[in-house]
C-alpha cells in the first residue's frame, strides 16, 4: 500500500486557498484564521508522517503516477533524511509566520491566498523526485513571493520583488537547461531522479550540467556574488514573509546542492570543491563585515545569513560525513535562528516604525523580555555552544579543517564578525542610556512570544543534544557520502600510503 | 557507579537557579539570592564527598555518546581526577562564600534576582568546565562562562562605560577563543580525541608530527590568552571592572580566568611534548606577569589595581607552566582564588563603606573598617608572599621552576615578585592608613553578610598554601602528581630572596606612602617617562583601537561600499543594459522592421494613388494610352 501522506502535506494548503477565495466579500478577517487552522493542519500530517519515518537512506512515503507519459514526466513525491527535515522547517516556520501575519491588515484574503501557495510550493520542491515536478513547485514559489513582497512590502517593494523575481528565474533557466540535458542524456529520457541517479554521465557532461544547476541554486542560497537581491528582499518583505524567505527559500538553494548538485554528479563535485571551498569561505569573511558595516537592523539580519549559509557551503565544500552533516544541521538551524531573528526585528518596526539601529538606545530596561529574547537570538546566531548554532558551525569547521585547515581558518574569521556586528546590534539598541523618545513604548506580547518559543526550544535541544537531529539525517548522508567516496578509491588511497 | 554519578548534578543545580530566577524572578523577587546561594550549596554537598573520594585515591569518570560525527562519537561525561577535584574544591567553597557576600553587597538593587540568576548560570558554566571530561565540553561550558562574563558586566548596562566593556570583553576573548576552537578541529584530526583521559596516550602515539602537536598546543593556548587576560589580550580584564564588585571577585579574579591556567593543565600532555610551545608559553606568561605589575603600580582605581594585579599573577600561573612546572600553576591557581577574591571583596567592602573607588578620596580607615582592614591585610601580605601565608608557598614554587628553566624567567619574575608586594601595600597603605584624604566621606563597616566571607577566605588565604609547603612534605604536589611521584627539593636561596624581596616591596611602600600621596608624585616627577608608561598602559588600547578595530570597520565600510556599487552595481547595471538594449530593439522594431513594413505599405499606397490616375473608367483615356503607347514602340521599333 502506498501512503498518500505526502501529497496530502503538499496539497492541503490548496484546501485552504478555495476556502479562502470563497469567503463572501467584507469577511476578510477571517481569512486569518483559515490559514492557521491550515497551516496547523499540514504541521499536523508532517508530525505524521515523522511518526512514520524511519532511520534508513532510501526515499520512503514514496508515492508514483504518470503525469505526462509524452514525455517521460511522471508525479514522484518522496521523503529521505535530507529533504525531511527541511520539510519540517517549513511546516513550522509556515505556522509561526501565519501567526505572524496576523497584523497585516490590507487586502487580507489575498494574502493569505498567495500565502498559502507560497507553502505548497515550498512543500513540493522539497518533497519532489521528479526533476520536471521539482521545476514546476520551484517556479510556483516565485509567483506567490513577488505578490507577497510586491504588494505589502516597504516603499521600495516594487524594485525587490522585481528582482527577486528576476534573478531567480534567470537563475533557474540555466537550471532548466540542466534539466534538459540531463534529460536527453539519460537512458531511457527520464526525469526521475532515482533513475537518473544510477546514470554513468562522463566527467565532461556532469560538469557542465553540475555549473548549470550551481548557477541556479548559487542563486537562491545566495552565494557571494550573486546574493544581492536578498538585503533588498528582506528589507522591503514584510515580516512574515522575511522570516519564510531566511528560514525557507534559502535553503531550497543548498537542498537543491545536495539533491541534485551531489547525487546526480559526484565526481564534478570533487572536480569543483576548491572553487566551492573559496565561495564558502569569501561568502562568510564577506557577509560578516558588511553585516558589520549595516545601521538598518533588518539589513544587517539580512547580510548576516549571506555569512551563515556559507558555513552551509563549507560543510558542503568539505565533501565528507562531518561536513556534510554538519551543513545539514546548520541549513536547520539557521532557518530557525534567523527566523527567530527577523521575527524580532519585526517586533520592533511594528512599534517603533523605524529599523535604524543608530536610533534606539538603552532599551533593555524599557522591554526587558524583548531584550532578552533578543539576546537569546544573538547569542545563538554567533554560535554561542548549548545553542544550536554551534553545533552546525562546529562539524562544519571540523569537517572543512580535515580537508582545507587554511580555508576554514580564514572562515573562522566569520566567528569573530558574527560575534562584532550582534553585540554591536545589542549595544546600540539594548544598551547605554535610554533614549527618551522610546520610553513609551510596550514590550513584546503574548501572540509574539508565542511565536518564537517553539523556535526557542528547538534551538535549546539541538544545541545541548544534536543527536536528535543528526540521528534523522545520517543514513541518507552516509549514503551520499559513499557515492561521494566510494570505498574502493579509499581503500586504494590508504593503501597507496606508504 | 551509580553514587559518583550524582556528579552530573553538580552543575545542574545551578542551572536550575538560574532557569527558576530568570523565567520566575519577578515572583521570587529577594528570595531570588536563597536559591541561587541555595543551589551552590547543594553543588558543594555532593562534590565535597567526591573531593574526599578522590584524594582516597579514587578517579571518576563516566561518559555517554553525545555526537555522532561518522565513524567516531564524541563522548561526554565527567573526569574527577586530583586536577578537577582541586578546582572543584576552589570553585565551589569561593564559589558559594562569594554569593554569600553579595547578598548583602547587591541588596535593593532592582534587577536583585536576575543578578543571581547570572551568577548562578556562571555557576553551572565554571562548574562544567571544571568536570568535564573533554576539550569540546570544557569549550562549550568556557563559552557558557564567557556569556556571563557579558551579562554581569554589562549589569549596569545604562552606563555607556559598562556596555563598552561587556562588548569588549566579549570580543577580545572571542578571538582569543577561535583559537581554542581552532585547536580543538586540529587535535580532532591529529589524534581523533578530544578526551583528556586519552590525550597523553594520543600525543604519544603521534610524536612523529612535531609539528602539528606545536600547532594544535599554540592554538589551544590562545582560548587561555583570551580567557585569562594573557598579554596581548589582556586589555579587557581591567574594563570588566565595570561590573558589580562579587563578579569582579567571582568571575575575574577567582574562578573564570583561573579557568585559562586550567585548560593549559588540561592539555599538557601535548605541552611537554612541545619545547617550542612551552617556551612560548613562559615568554607569554612571563611578559604579562611584569607588564601587569607595572601598569599596577600607578593606577589610582581600587579596582584596576586588583585587576591589574589579577592579570601579573595569572600570568605567574602560566609561566610555571611553561616552564615545566603545571603542579606549581595550579597551586598558586588555588592559593589566588582565595586572597584574590578576598582583597576584591575587601576592596567592595571599602567601595560600599565610602562610596568611592578613587585611593587618591581614601586614607584613614582601618579605624572604621576593623574587620575589612585586617583581611585586606591578610590578604596583601599572602600576594606579597610573606611567610606562612597561601601566597608564599605558591610563588615559591614558581620561582623555583623559573630559577631551573631558565635566568631570564627567573629574574623577571623576581622582579614581578618584588612590585607586587609594593603596589599592594601601596594600595593597603593609601586606603586604610594615614589620615582621611576627604572630609566628605564617611566610612562604615559593612553587614556581617560581607564580613564573614571576608574572615572566611582570610583563613583560606593562611591555610591552603600549607599542604603544598615542605612543612606537609609537599603532599598537595604528589596528590596531584599521582602515580609518578618526584623528588621536592627545597632551593633556600631562593626561597630567601623572595622573602626579602616580598619584604623590600612592604618596607618601600610604608616608606613612600605612610604620609600620603605627596612623595609618590614627586617620584613620579622625577621619573617622568616611565611614570607615563604604566600611567597609559603602554598605551595598547590606543593601539588597538587605532590599527585593529578602525581599520576593522573601516573595512567593512569598503566592502558594504564595494557591494552597493561593484556586485549589486553589476546586477543593476545588467538590468539596466537589458533594459537598454530592449530600448534600442524597441527603436530599431518600432522604426526600422516595422518601419520597413510600413515603408512597404505605404510605398505601394503611393504607387497605387499613381496608378490609380489612370483607372478613370473612361474608354477613351485608354484608346488614347494604347494609341501613345503604338506610336513609343513604333517610333522606337523602328530606329
Amino acid at each position: 500500500m502506498t501512503s498518500h501522506i505526502l501529497s496530502y502535506i503538499i496539497f492541503t494548503p490548496l484546501i485552504g486557498i478555495l476556502v479562502i477565495a470563497f469567503l463572501p466579500k467584507g469577511q476578510g478577517e477571517k481569512a486569518k484564521w483559515i490559514a492557521l487552522a491550515t497551516t496547523l493542519a499540514v504541521g499536523l500530517l508532517t508530525l505524521v508522517a515523522f511518526s512514520q519515518f524511519q532511520l534508513i537512506g532510501e526515499y520512503q512515503m514514496v508515492e508514483e503516477a504518470e503525469w505526462i507519459p509524452q514525455f517521460g514526466v511522471q508525479y514522484i513525491v518522496g521523503t529521505d533524511g535530507i529533504s525531511f527535515p527541511m520539510v519540517f522547517l517549513t511546516a513550522l516556520m509556515s505556522i509561526l509566520a501565519c501567526v505572524a501575519s496576523f497584523g497585516i491588515k490590507e487586502r487580507q484574503k489575498e494574502y493569505f491566498v498567495f500565502y498559502l501557495l507560497l507553502e505548497t510550493g515550498m512543500l513540493g520542491t522539497f518533497l519532489s523526485l521528479d526533476l520536471f515536478l521539482f521545476y514546476v513547485f520551484w517556479e510556483v514559489v516565485l509567483v506567490p513571493m513577488y505578490f507577497l513582497i510586491g504588494i505589502w512590502g516597504g516603499p521600495r517593494r516594487e524594485y525587490a520583488a522585481i528582482k527577486f523575481f528576476l534573478y531567480t528565474l534567470a537563475g533557474s533557466l540555466f537550471m532548466l537547461l540542466g534539466i534538459l540535458a540531463v534529460y536527453f542524456g539519460s537512458t531511457p529520457n527520464t526525469f526521475d531522479l532515482r533513475v537518473i541517479a544510477e546514470q554513468d554521465f562522463t566527467l565532461r557532461f556532469q560538469q557542465w550540467v553540475f555549473m548549470a544547476f550551481f548557477l541556479g541554486f548559487a542563486i537562491k542560497v545566495p552565494i557571494f556574488p550573486f546574493h544581492t537581491w536578498l538585503p533588498d528582499a528582506h528589507v522591503e518583505a514584510p515580516t512574515p514573509v522575511s522570516v519564510i524567505l531566511a528560514a525557507v527559500l534559502l535553503k531550497m538553494g543548498t537542498y537543491g546542492l545536495l539533491r541534485f548538485n551531489y547525487m546526480l554528479f559526484p565526481d564534478a563535485a570533487h572536480w569543483f570543491q576548491p572553487a566551492m571551498f573559496v565561495l564558502a569561505v569569501v561568502g562568510i569573511v564577506y557577509g560578516g563585515f558588511v553585516a558589520l558595516a549595516q545601521t538598518d537592523f533588518k539589513k544587517m539580519v539580512a547580510y548576516s545569513s549571506v555569512s551563515h549559509m556559507g558555513f552551509v557551503l563549507l560543510g558542503l565544500a568539505a565533501l565528507n560525513e562531518v561536513g556534510l552533516r554538519g551543513a545539514m544541521v546548520q541549513m536547520f538551524t539557521h532557518g530557525t535562528i534567523t527566523g527567530g531573528l527577523f521575527l524580532l526585528v519585526g517586533v520592533l518596526y511594528d512599534r517603533a516604525h523605524t529599523r535604524d539601529m543608530t536610533h534606539f538606545g538603552g532599551l533593555s530596561g524599557q522591554v526587558p523580555v524583548y531584550a532578552g529574547i533578543l539576546i537569546f537570538f544573538s547569542m545563538a546566531s554567533l554560535g554561542l555552544p548549548g545553542l544550536s548554532g554551534f553545533i552546525g558551525e562546529f562539524m562544519v569547521l571540523l569537517g572543512g579543517f580535515e580537508v582545507r585547515p587554511i580555508f576554514t581558518g580564514v572562515a573562522c574569521l566569520g566567528i569573530i564578525l558574527a560575534a562584532s556586528y550582534l553585540l554591536y546590534m545589542i549595544q546600540r539598541i539594548l544598551l547605554g542610556p535610554l533614549n527618551e523618545k522610546w520610553s513609551e513604548l510596550t514590550d513584546i506580547n503574548g501572540r509574539e512570544i508565542a511565536t518564537l518559543v517553539p523556535l526557542m526550544v528547538l534551538v535549546v535541544l539541538i544545541g545541548v543534544y544534536p543527536s536528535v537531529l543528526i540521528e534523522y539525517v545520517a543514513p541518507t548522508l552516509d549514503k551520499l557520502n559513499m557515492l561521494l567516496n566510494p570505498p574502493d578509491t579509499l581503500l586504494s588511497s590508504v593503501g597507496g600510503a606508504p | 557507579m551509580v553514587t559518583a554519578n550524582l556528579a552530573y548534578l553538580i552543575p545542574l543545580f545551578p542551572l536550575l537557579a538560574f532557569v527558576i530566577n530568570i523565567l520566575f524572578g519577578r515572583y521570587v523577587k529577594d528570595k531570588a539570592c536563597w536559591i541561587s546561594v541555595g543551589a551552590s550549596a547543594l553543588s558543594c554537598g555532593i562534590a565535597w564527598p567526591l573531593i574526599v573520594g578522590v584524594i582516597g585515591g579514587t578517579t571518576y569518570h563516566h561518559d555517554f555518546a553525545w555526537l555522532a560525527l561518522g565513524g567516531v562519537d564524541l563522548k561526554f561525561g565527567y573526569l574527577l581526577d586530583p586536577l578537577a577535584a582541586t578546582l572543584l574544591f576552589v570553585v565551589t567553597l569561593v564559589g558559594t562564600l562569594i554569593q554569600i557576600y553579595a547578598i548583602g553587597y547587591m541588596k535593593g538593587e532592582a534587577r536583585f534576582s536576575r543578578f543571581f540568576a547570572y551568577l548562578s548560570l556562571f555557576m553551572f558554566g565554571m562548574l562544567g568546565v571544571v568536570i568535564s571530561d573533554n576539550f569540546l565540553l570544557f569549550f562549550m561550558c568556557w563559552e557558557v562562562m564567557g556569556l556571563c562574563s557579558y551579562l554581569l558586566i554589562g549589569f549596569y548596562s545604562e552606563k555607556d562605560s559598562a556596555a563598552n566593556a561587556c562588548k569588549k570583553a566579549f570580543l577580545t576573548t572571542r578571538v582569543g577563543d577561535v583559537g581554542f576552537l581552532l585547536g580543538i578541529l586540529a587535535l580532532f584530526t591529529l589524534a581523533g580525541t578530544l578526551s583528556f583521559a586519552e590525550l597523553h596516550d594520543a600525543v604519544e602515539l603521534n610524536r612523529d608530527s612535531q609539528l602539528m602537536i606545536t600547532v594544535t598546543a599554540l592554538l589551544l593556548f590562545c582560548g587561555t590568552i583570551g580567557k585569562s587576560a594573557q598579554v596581548p589580550l589582556h586589555v579587557w580584564l581591567p574594563d570588566a571592572m565595570e561590573g558589580p564588585t562579587p563578579v569582579s571577585a567571582l568571575i575575574h579574579a577567582a574562578t573564570m580566568v583561573a579557568a585559562g591556567v586550567f585548560l593549559v593543565a588540561r592539555a599538557y600532555p601535548l605541552i611537554e611534548a612541545s619545547a617550542q610551545a612551552a617556551q612560548v608559553i613562559a615568554i607569554v606568561g612571563t611578559v604579562t606577569a611584569l607588564t601587569a605589575a607595572c601598569v599596577a603600580l600607578t593606577a589610582t582605581d581600587i579596582k584596576k589595581v586588583l585587576a591589574y594585579s589579577t592579570i601579573s599573577q595569572l600570568g605567574y600561573m602560566v609561566a610555571a607552566m611553561g616552564c615545566g612546572a603545571m603542579v606549581a600553576g595550579i597551586f598558586h591557581l588555588m592559593t589566588h582564588a582565595f586572597f584574590k577574591a578576598l582583597l576584591f571583596l575587601g576592596a567592595g567592602s571599602v567601595i560600599h563603606g565610602t562610596g568611592t573607588q578613587d585611593l587618591r578620596e581614601m586614607g584613614g580607615l582601618f579605624p572604621k573598617m576593623k574587620s575589612t582592614a585586617w583581611t585586606f591585610l591578610i590578604a596583601s601580605l599572602a600576594i606579597a608572599g610573606v611567610p606562612p601565608l597561601a601566597g608564599f608557598w605558591s610563588k615559591d614554587e614558581i620561582l623555583l621552576a623559573a630559577h631551573q628553566y631558565g635566568n631570564l624567567y627567573y629574574y623577571a619574575l623576581s622582579l614581578t615578585a618584588f612590585l607586587t608586594a609594593f603596589y599592594m601595600f601601596r594600595l593597603f597603605v593609601l586606603t586604610f592608613l594615614g589620615k582621611p584624604r576627604n572630609p566628605d566621606i564617611h566610612a562604615h563597616e559593612s553587614p556581617k553578610s560581607m564580613t564573614g566571607p571576608l574572615w572566611v577566605l582570610a583563613v583560606g588565604s593562611i591555610l591552603v598554601g600549607l599542604p603544598g609547603s615542605f612543612l606537609a612534605h609537599n603532599w598537595f604536589q604528589d596528590f596531584l602528581n599521582r602515580g609518578h611521584e618526584v623528588e621536592h627539593p627545597v632551593n633556600y636561596t631562593v626561597m630567601i630572596t623572595s622573602i626579602a624581596l616580598g619584604l623590600a616591596g612592604i618596607a618601600l611602600a610604608f616608606l613612600l606612602y605612610r604620609g600620603g600621596l605627596g612623595m609618590g608624585e614627586k617620584l613620579a616627577r622625577s621619573l617622568a617617562w616611565p611614570h607615563r608608561v604604566s600611567m597609559n598602559k603602554f598605551w595598547i588600547d590606543e593601539a588597538y583601537a587605532a590599527w585593529l578595530v578602525r581599520p576593522w570597520h573601516a573595512l567593512a565600510r569598503l566592502l558594504f561600499g564595494l557591494d552597493a556599487k561593484v556586485v549589486d552595481g553589476a546586477v543593476n547595471g545588467t538590468g539596466a543594459g537589458t533594459l537598454g538594449g530592449s530600448r534600442v530593439s524597441g527603436w530599431f522594431d518600432k522604426y526600422i522592421i516595422d518601419g520597413t513594413v510600413n515603408f512597404i505599405a505605404a510605398f505601394t499606397q503611393f504607387c497605387s494613388d499613381i496608378f490609380r490616375l489612370f483607372q478613370t473608367g473612361f474608354i477613351q483615356n485608354y484608346l488614347l494610352i494604347v494609341f501613345a503607347a503604338v506610336v513609343f514602340i513604333l517610333y522606337f521599333g523602328i530606329r
